[in-house]
């Protein structure tokens, strides 16, 4: 037993947290609302760090590694509220064309660790819309579908090969979009009990991957409240003196703090394929996404009207947070999920 | 990282649940501890713990554990709850004394003190709160000042809701021994035996009828020099260790929660099969409750992880007493909810027991109100005051 990261997996954390200081900031965001682009110069920065293709095998130009190498680093894509798809394409689509392991695959994989192509992936469980987040100018789309028996099927698609109707999001950078597309021969990935279980897979991993997103988040949301507690002054004084507003970030903190664990231990449990996975990344999201949200509430509450501005940065995080809290299933879906496997070992 | 355990941890756990399935009472059989009767049956059970090295397996050799680890600590703590083995009578001197004596005591205090404590011998209670000084701790008022002889203190006033006060043999108390200095400056802590002349012990019955704690009344108590753990005028500090303890790894033990939030869920299973209707309605809560439990089992692997690695435990000790206390809570209205209009019944609901056992767990050890504001202002940085 050794929970805890390796010193090279936090040395990598800290040098994303520096390069992302400089190249993500809110400012930055903000223009990413205006235009949306997944491909940026701070894409191939990430990209030439080796984060873009982290977990790409090494063979295909990645770095070979794992979702519990990715975890810090997704923490910081949320912290800052990355605007490009390092969710997406780095634990979503790279990891599941990996295990697929088809001649097919590798050309994509190549694509992403060069930093050339951003990708979109469906939900495995289209709750709220069958809108896909990323589609907006993906070059990749990972999708599925069912064949005539009604069994599963996993494809992959070149930009070319689908069609895209935006839809407008709270986030703009959530890039959404309802894709139009046939699966073909040409693009099938896997079918039958390799797509089950790789879609099974992609479930845990979106749930994962978005906790960790939502924890940078819920960390973020917190520091900028505090921070304005600290600065403005009602009745003569701090209003972070206050205990009606020191109990509120408590709360939050509290609540991130026990998030925190629970993600790392599900990161481990999807890279050790232990055998209750799923119900670690469910843990995980229905977690995260409630640590999130009650950071949100307390954040924006603390901030009081400033925080309800379009000038106010908090809102960057706000936005996002509220969009990945659905994102690959909600904190009831996962309660449901987590129920489901409670009672069935009994 | 790594979530699993080692082959010789795993050997450790087994002999643990060997001899605690083979020794530990039948669960529900001892009185409450909080009787006479049930003191005495409770400290049996230490004894016989101890004669088998199992009352105290992190400690060294020489002062009656094994000398393991915190892993091993907390896989002891697993079976030891999995077996539904008795309340720990000896908790406050285990579990928070014993650390701050390891930190701050003298070789011949740790060789005086431990091994009875060890053995069920010596039990502890804690002399911290006073009439006027709750969550206002710095402000107590009982005193100590030097005794004629100059070999030792002379301790007068007053403390309250010490717990298992009536039946401990020995306590462990903040007095102020510098009246004029900063109120954090001026104390010293102190272990005093309960039969020396001038304590006086009343007991006060808890919500649930039993003696669970009591106010202690000292006048001109005499303690010798070698029973100042720590420096004169340090206290404070040391009672923050102490309160480390009391909040952070020591005291309660994530085993605790998940059993009974395995329990829990246990009882759901059975009330969907006796009247689904009603029971799926309180889906939300008894997941919630068993989520709190598995997470507080997380971030402690975590935290012991760090301090196995040479790290500490600060402020987020608070962090952690809020969430165990509040996880206790909602374990046991969980509970109460599932069994509806027959949760009122006292006979052999251990759940009814629970709940008021955990209905305290926001208050002692410092309220949840004081440890939001540990966290706001030692975490967060907010400013004080």
């Amino acid at each position: 037993m050794r929970f805890a990261f390796t010193d090279q997996q936090l040395e990598f954390r800290d040098a994303l947290r520096q390069a992302l200081e400089i190249e993500c900031r809110p400012s930055d965001v903000r223009a990413a609302f205006e235009d949306p682009s997944p491909r940026t110069p701070r894409w191939s920065t990430l990209a030439e760090m080796g984060i873009v293709g982290l977990t790409v095998p090494e063979q295909h130009g990645g770095l070979g590694m794992h979702m519990l190498d990715l975890v810090l680093l997704l923490e910081e894509a949320g912290r800052v509220a990355l605007p490009e798809p390092l969710l997406e394409t780095t634990a979503l689509a790279a990891p599941v064309l990996a295990t697929a392991g088809w001649s097919r695959s590798g050309p994509w994989l190549e694509r992403i660790a060069a930093g050339e192509a951003a990708a979109a992936v469906a939900p495995v469980d289209p709750a709220g819309g069958a809108a896909v987040a990323g589609a907006v100018g993906a070059d990749l789309f990972l999708l599925h579908a069912v064949d005539d028996a009604g069994r599963p099927e996993l494809h992959a698609l070149p930009a070319g090969a689908a069609t895209v109707e935006p839809v407008a999001s709270l986030d703009p950078t959530r890039r959404l979009g309802i894709v139009r597309w046939d699966p073909s021969p040409a693009t099938l990935v896997a079918s039958g009990e390799e797509a089950h279980l790789l879609l099974a897979d992609l479930a845990d991993r979106g749930a994962v991957a978005a906790a960790a997103e939502l924890v940078g988040l819920a960390d973020r949301m917190i520091t900028l409240a505090a921070a304005y507690a600290t600065e403005r002054q009602q009745f003569g004084r701090a209003i972070g003196s206050f205990q009606a507003v020191k109990h509120l970030l408590a709360g939050a903190q509290v609540a991130l703090e026990f998030a925190r664990p629970v993600v790392y231990a599900a990161a481990w449990s999807l890279d050790g394929e232990e055998p209750d996975r799923a119900r670690s990344a469910s843990l995980a999201k229905a977690y995260a996404s409630d640590a999130a949200a009650e950071a949100a509430r307390v954040a924006l509450q603390v901030h009081g009207a400033i925080g309800y501005t379009w000038e106010c940065d908090l809102q960057l995080y706000l936005k996002r947070a509220w969009a990945l809290g659905g994102a690959w299933g909600s904190s009831a879906d996962h309660r449901d999920r987590i129920l489901a496997s409670l009672l069935d070992e009994r | 990282m790594d979530l699993r355990f080692t082959d010789a941890q795993e050997e450790f756990r087994s002999r643990a649940r060997a001899w605690l399935g083979a020794n530990a009472p039948t669960p529900g059989t001892l009185p409450s501890l909080d009787t006479a009767a049930g003191f005495e049956a409770h400290r049996a059970w230490e004894q016989t713990m101890h004669a088998h090295r199992w009352s105290v397996v992190s400690w060294p050799e020489e002062y009656g554990g094994q000398g393991v680890g915190i892993l091993e600590w907390l896989l002891f703590e697993e079976e030891y709850w999995r077996a539904q083995a008795p309340l720990r009578v000896s908790q406050n001197g285990v579990f928070l004394l014993a650390p701050t004596l390891f930190e701050f005591g003298t070789d011949a205090q740790r060789s005086r003190f431990l091994p009875p404590m060890a053995s069920g011998e010596e039990i502890w209670c804690q002399g911290w709160s006073e009439p006027d000084a709750g969550s206002d701790l710095a402000g107590i008022r009982s005193r100590a000042v030097r005794a004629p002889g100059d070999d030792g203190w002379l301790l007068t006033g007053q403390k309250t809701w010490a717990s298992r006060g009536a039946f401990a043999e020995w306590c462990f108390g903040l007095f102020r021994t510098d009246p004029e200095a900063e109120r954090h400056r001026g104390l010293t802590y102190f272990l005093i035996e309960m039969r020396t002349p001038g304590v006086t012990v009343r007991p006060i019955p808890q919500i649930d009828g039993e003696t669970g704690f009591a106010e202690l009344f000292f006048e001109d108590v005499f303690v010798p020099d070698d029973q100042v753990l720590g420096e004169v005028g340090r206290g404070w500090n040391v009672a923050m260790a102490t309160a480390g303890s009391e909040r952070g790894l020591s005291l309660r033990s994530p085993a605790r929660y998940t059993e009974a939030a395995s329990r829990l869920v246990d009882l759901y299973a059975e009330r969907l099969r006796i009247d689904p209707v009603r029971t799926v309605r309180n889906a939300e809560a008894v997941t919630r409750a068993w989520m709190d439990a598995e997470a507080y089992r997380l971030s402690t692997y975590w935290t012991a992880s760090r301090v196995v690695a040479g790290g500490s435990v600060g402020p987020e000790a608070s962090a952690n007493k809020i969430h165990w206390s509040e996880t206790d809570l909602a374990i046991h209205r969980a509970a109460l909810d599932l069994l509806g209009p027959g949760a009122e019944q006292t006979a052999g609901n251990r759940w009814l027991d629970g709940f008021l056992f955990a209905l305290a767990g926001p208050i002692y050890a410092g309220t949840n109100e004081i440890q939001r504001n540990v966290v706001a202002e030692r975490m967060l940085g907010l400013p004080r005051g």
